[in-house]
């Protein structure tokens, strides 16, 4: 099915998130769309998929006006969309999922609904069981039984979302794999990135966001790297940022932040058996693996939120196996979560009460004077843009986090950090590490967990590779590659590196 | 107590709760959808005070039932519009709602008090009634009885088995899903919470126009909590609510017949003592969730806690994950 978009302008109060956006895109073909955070990629997506309304503007679908004000109204145009956090239902099993609201013409019954997706699943090469609980499927096949409810429902223009984020290597090959078989058949499949080599790999044409505004229509691909760049960052670009020089080393006198010996520790299903490691001051250690492999349970074991079931743990050189979580505080650890909003900051008040809330403070009153200068600086010296009177829900990604950074105390030994720039832009996601670098020179170590393998070896000193509950031991950054961590994190040469053979 | 009082006792059991089956049942519906109406206790009373006085009036017991479920799905629709029109919290607006009917209902129902009205009359069902044993405690009730009988298996079966059931479903885990699938959301919503409204109602007039055959505020007031706390318990499927209902209605039973045994202990005890023991089974039914009562369970000697925690484990379920949070369009 061919796509006309033609003057498509969505607004979010004065937040222009799509601006008069005109684009096609033929039928057969993958296209991809590309921006970095924040271009309005995805709010161009949802305006199609009719999960959002159109200011103004209209959409063709094949030549004739299409009216996708609803869900509904574009799933009968034949427009389906995967969201970038599948839409489905966590509690249903697979099959459940598949049928639910599906229409009665495409899914008579529950025993066919059970058939399609077994035939669906052998067509594609994908691996979703249809009695599985929804809750016990990795995010590659949520994404996996999406593309073939959709498929199921009889959808001829097919959006992807940022498809490829938090699935495994061999899941994102079966994507582009099943992909390319669509467009084969005649589909239309709209592919939505911020990463150039998958865009380069997959699409026929690009067409290229940045503020909202089309700055690239339809490119037939192959395109020069430095072009799109250009295209989606401005003159002054964004390449892969270059890898840090590593922290010195530091003496072997020095007394290592945290020590752990044999340690276990376990949560629900996930554990990680007999760790014994040592992390020294003053360097960046970066924690990869794929989601839930336990690397959260590491960060939340160094900050003392979790015990071990056996083994000792030691911070500074002091024994805090059972310590509690403030004895973890008062030694200088800090733990920022990955859910910023949900576990991070409390949305609705303001950096000043933030301030206060985390400053030790004497007497009955509040003085709000001092906590409002402190903010003041604060915004100032994290270049956060807000008032102190501002609420941190109504500020972005990026100024969250800083504003997050900009709480931590500046005696802070330790920090340990779960996906510290995840969906934050480029340009965002560097300020943060500028932040985090500086403290490492003044002596910080810092522990984070991350999925992005760019930012995981651009940064890092140090990288622990988590494999099916096993651990690798500590590996020198400079010496790993993209390629060669992907593999470990599959698996792949594991026990080359595993601590004790697992 | 021999044979015959034992298959009374359980006929007693069985009649007794219909009401609260009816009640939770509605309520069940209603949580799926992902609408929390606290009003219960009061909409249980108002329509149990208009069914009942309708049917005086009118000499018509359906026609009672009729005006008791429309009572009922009034209620729902205030709630439906301050909470799904207007987003407002919907613990405050049942709240405030449970109140206002209860206090209505006593107020509009004082001339009504200990007057005699119509009742559902008895219907034994013919050949089935004279199987022994069964016969006694199944088939010797009224229509209401034995609608509430069939109505668990069918709300469980619309739920679990059906298309429309799914949808209802996925509108209280994940409205934004459903709105992605193109499901009306908000639509779907209020047409549970109305349907689920009018059952609450006929809740209401099953005890004043069968069950107690009479309008007195008093003799209803708290069921509808305690019906709000079996949908809890229950996990909010239907056969495990259905059994709690039975439950609270033979912990009922057994009190007023234990006050008889033991004349020394003051009746309110045996009043309240029911409301008490749900309290007890609620906390043991959710302690799988909670980590101070797990601390508590590992204390326990091995070959106990193991078990214990098993079943505690099988037990614990998870609420409609998006129940009570009103859905906003994107």
């Amino acid at each position: 099915m061919d796509v006309q978009i033609r003057n498509l302008t969505k607004t979010f109060g004065s937040l222009r998130a799509n601006d008069a956006i005109s684009l096609s895109f033929a039928a057969g073909n993958i296209h991809g769309i590309l921006g970095e955070n924040g271009a309005g990629k995805s709010t161009l997506m949802k305006l199609l998929a009719g999960f959002l309304q159109r200011d103004s503007g209209e959409v063709l679908l094949d030549g004739q006006p299409a009216s996708l004000h609803n869900p509904a109204a574009s799933l009968a145009a034949g427009v389906g969309m995967v969201h970038q956090d599948p839409m489905d239902v966590p509690a249903f099993s697979a099959l459940e999922n598949f049928f639910c609201a599906s229409p009665r013409s495409a899914l008579p019954s529950l025993a066919v609904a059970r058939q399609r997706l077994t035939q669906l699943n052998q067509q594609f090469g994908f691996t979703v069981a249809p009695d599985q609980p929804l809750a016990r499927l990795t995010v590659g096949q949520r994404q996996q039984l999406e593309i073939m409810r959709l498929l199921a429902c009889g959808v001829k223009v097919l959006i992807l979302d940022e498809p490829t984020t938090g699935i495994t290597a061999a899941q994102k090959t079966a994507l582009f794999a099943a992909l390319r078989r669509l467009t084969a058949q005649g589909e239309t499949v709209l592919f939505v990135s911020h990463k150039l080599d998958e865009v380069a790999d997959l699409c026929q044409t690009v067409s290229i966001l940045r503020s909202g505004r089309v700055v690239g229509a339809q490119l037939p691909m192959p395109q020069p790297q430095a072009e799109l760049l250009k295209l989606m960052f401005g003159q002054a670009g964004a390449p892969a940022p270059p890898r840090q020089a590593a922290a010195p080393p530091a003496p072997a006198s020095a007394v290592p932040v945290w020590q752990l010996h044999q340690i276990t520790v376990r949560e629900g299903a996930l554990s990680v058996p007999n760790l014994t490691l040592s992390l020294p001051r003053g360097c960046v250690v970066g924690l990869c693996g794929l989601d839930g492999s336990g690397q959260q349970l590491l960060l939340r074991l160094l900050a003392g939120r979790l015990h071990p079931e056996r083994g000792r743990l030691l911070l500074h050189g002091t024994d805090v196996t059972r310590a509690p979580y403030r004895a973890f505080r008062a030694a200088g650890v800090e733990y920022l979560p990955a859910d910023r909003m949900h576990d991070g900051v409390i949305g609705a008040m303001t950096l000043t009460e933030h301030l206060l809330l985390t400053s030790e403070q004497h007497g009955l009153i509040i003085n709000r004077a001092d906590a409002r200068t402190q903010a003041e600086t604060a915004i100032a010296a994290y270049n956060i843009k807000a008032t102190p009177d501002t609420p941190l829900v109504s500020l972005s990604g990026g100024n969250q986090q800083r504003a997050m950074l900009a709480l931590l105390s500046a005696e802070c030994t330790g920090l340990l950090f779960d996906q510290p720039t995840r969906s934050l832009d480029v340009v965002s996601a560097r300020a943060i590490w500028q932040r985090l670098l500086h403290r490492r020179a003044a002596g910080t170590t810092i522990v984070f967990a991350s999925a992005d393998f760019d930012e995981l070896l651009a940064y890092s000193d140090l990288l622990l590779v988590f494999f099916a509950g096993r651990v690798s031991r500590l590996l020198p950054c400079p010496t790993m590659t993209a390629a060669r961590l992907a593999e470990l994190i599959g698996g792949v040469g594991f026990a080359e590196v595993a601590a004790h053979g697992g | 107590m021999d044979t015959q009082q034992i298959l009374i006792n359980l006929a007693a059991i069985l009649a007794g709760a219909a009401p609260l089956i009816f009640a939770t049942m509605g309520e069940t519906i209603t949580e799926r959808a992902g609408v929390v109406n606290l009003s219960l206790d009061g909409k249980m009373l108002l329509s149990a005070m208009t069914g009942f006085a309708v049917g005086v009036h009118t000499q018509n017991v359906l026609l009672g039932f009729v005006a008791a479920a429309g009572v009922g799905m009034l209620v729902a629709l205030v709630l439906c519009f301050v909470s799904l029109g207007l987003r407002l919290s919907q613990t405050a607006v049942g709240f405030v709602l449970a109140l206002l009917c209860t206090d209505l209902s006593s107020f509009l129902g004082n001339s009504y008090v200990r007057v005699p009205g119509v009742a559902v009359p008895a219907m034994p069902i013919p050949v089935l009634q004279d199987l022994p044993i069964l016969g006694k405690i199944l088939f010797q009730h009224d229509l209401l009885i034995y609608a509430s009988f069939l109505l668990v298996p069918l709300v469980w079966w619309f739920l679990f088995r059906t298309r429309a059931g799914l949808t209802l479903r996925a509108l209280g885990e994940r409205p934004t899903t459903a709105y992605a699938r193109g499901v009306p959301v908000l639509p779907l919503q209020l047409f549970y919470v109305l349907l689920g409204g009018a059952l609450v109602g006929i809740a209401g007039a099953a005890y004043t126009l069968d069950l107690k055959q009479g309008w007195s505020y008093r003799h209803i007031a708290g069921t509808g909590w305690i019906a709000l706390a079996i949908v809890i318990f229950g996990g909010w499927n239907p056969w495990r609510v259905a059994f709690g209902c039975y439950l609270f209605g033979a912990l009922q039973i057994f009190a007023t017949r234990s006050q008889n045994l033991l004349p020394n202990i003051p009746t309110q005890i045996f009043q309240v003592a029911p409301f008490a023991l749900m309290i007890l089974i609620l906390v043991l039914v959710n302690a799988g969730s909670n980590p101070t009562l797990q601390r508590w369970i590992e204390q326990l000697p091995a070959p106990l806690s193991k078990p214990v925690q098993q079943v505690l484990a099988r037990l614990n379920t998870a609420a409609p994950a998006a129940l009570g949070q009103p859905f906003r369009r994107p």
